[in-house]
């Protein structure tokens, strides 16, 4: 491999993170818009994600975002972090709550991290997600594992 | 009515193959605002290693839903779609999903519970190339609440 092939050093070394280190915070705004082109993105057209007459007829307050657009979303936080989206080995969620998406205002997400552990060996770090839209935890047991350098 | 019990352990012949493609990934990818540019990128993404540009860890969704629908549809499996709620999902990346794989799924039905008139079904989906490279191994868990 020439120099100029080298893999890029933006990666986070595996010295540079430790137990207890919090990722930096962010708010993910949600609109429709958003929802409409996950929608498109995703191939997940189910209604709740679009329509509210459809959610409101089945119990819902409104509109409801799609639980794989907020962790998607949300992963954001870990391979931004990490300096790089493949780095990202492992990540999982459960969904505890829905993001319900008014037409006026939308919703806004707040997602953060924190390190729970690091192996030095096989310089693997595992974060857990904190996720959260007002006073509700969405995600659940949202861990994601890295590989860092 | 509850789900079949009897698809515990199943497992489905695989997928036909998904084309991963760049415009789909970059698609996907502003979708849920990822910036990083390995996704959009070629050049980029060869500077870090990567064959082409890699999709991010949630696309796998796409290639698992696909897995999932032959269970999903199959009359006999008795599910309600119209009240079926996504659980949990899990990903293990064995590599990044990068353009140009051929990615077929082998679906496996890991467990089917049903408790207080709702069911929840945990469905396993292995990912590899068309030749053999494992490339994600997807976990999903739904929720079929019971009717009224």
């Amino acid at each position: 491999m020439s120099k100029s092939e080298q893999p890029s050093n933006s990666v986070l070394s595996v010295t540079d993170v430790e137990v207890g280190q919090q990722l930096p915070a962010r708010t993910i705004h949600i609109e429709r818009a958003s929802l409409v082109q996950y929608t498109g993105a995703s191939l997940d057209r189910n209604r709740l994600h679009w329509d509210e007459r459809f959610a409101r007829s089945v119990g819902l307050p409104d509109v409801i975002a799609h639980g794989m657009f907020t962790m998607g979303t949300a992963v954001n936080v870990v391979s931004d972090w990490v300096g790089d989206t493949g780095r990202v080995v492992e990540y999982g969620a459960r969904f505890t709550k829905p993001v319900v998406v008014p037409y006026e205002g939308g919703a806004d997400v707040e997602a953060t991290g924190v390190v729970t552990a690091v192996d030095a060996q096989t310089r693997r770090a595992t974060v857990e997600l904190k996720v959260t839209c007002g006073s509700d935890k969405v995600l659940g047991r949202a861990v994601a594992v890295v590989v860092l350098d | 009515m509850a789900v079949n019990a009897g698809f515990t352990g199943r497992t489905y012949p695989p997928t036909s193959p998904y084309s991963v493609g760049r415009e789909k990934i970059r698609e996907f990818a502003e979708a849920v605002g990822a910036v990083d540019v390995v996704h959009i990128d070629p050049a980029a993404a060869r500077a870090r290693g990567y064959r082409d540009v890699i999709a991010p860890p949630t696309f796998a969704v796409l290639i698992a839903q696909k897995c999932d629908r032959q269970f999903i549809v199959d009359p006999e499996a008795g599910i309600d779609y119209s009240r079926l709620v996504h659980g949990e999902q899990r990903f293990v990346h064995h590599r990044p999903i990068t353009a140009g794989d051929e990615i077929v799924g082998v679906l496996t039905v890991d467990s089917v519970k049903s408790a207080g008139g709702n069911s929840m079904v945990t469905t396993r989906s292995e990912l590899s190339t068309i030749g053999g490279e494992p490339v994600c191994t997807a976990t999903s868990t739904v929720v079929i609440r019971g009717g009224e």
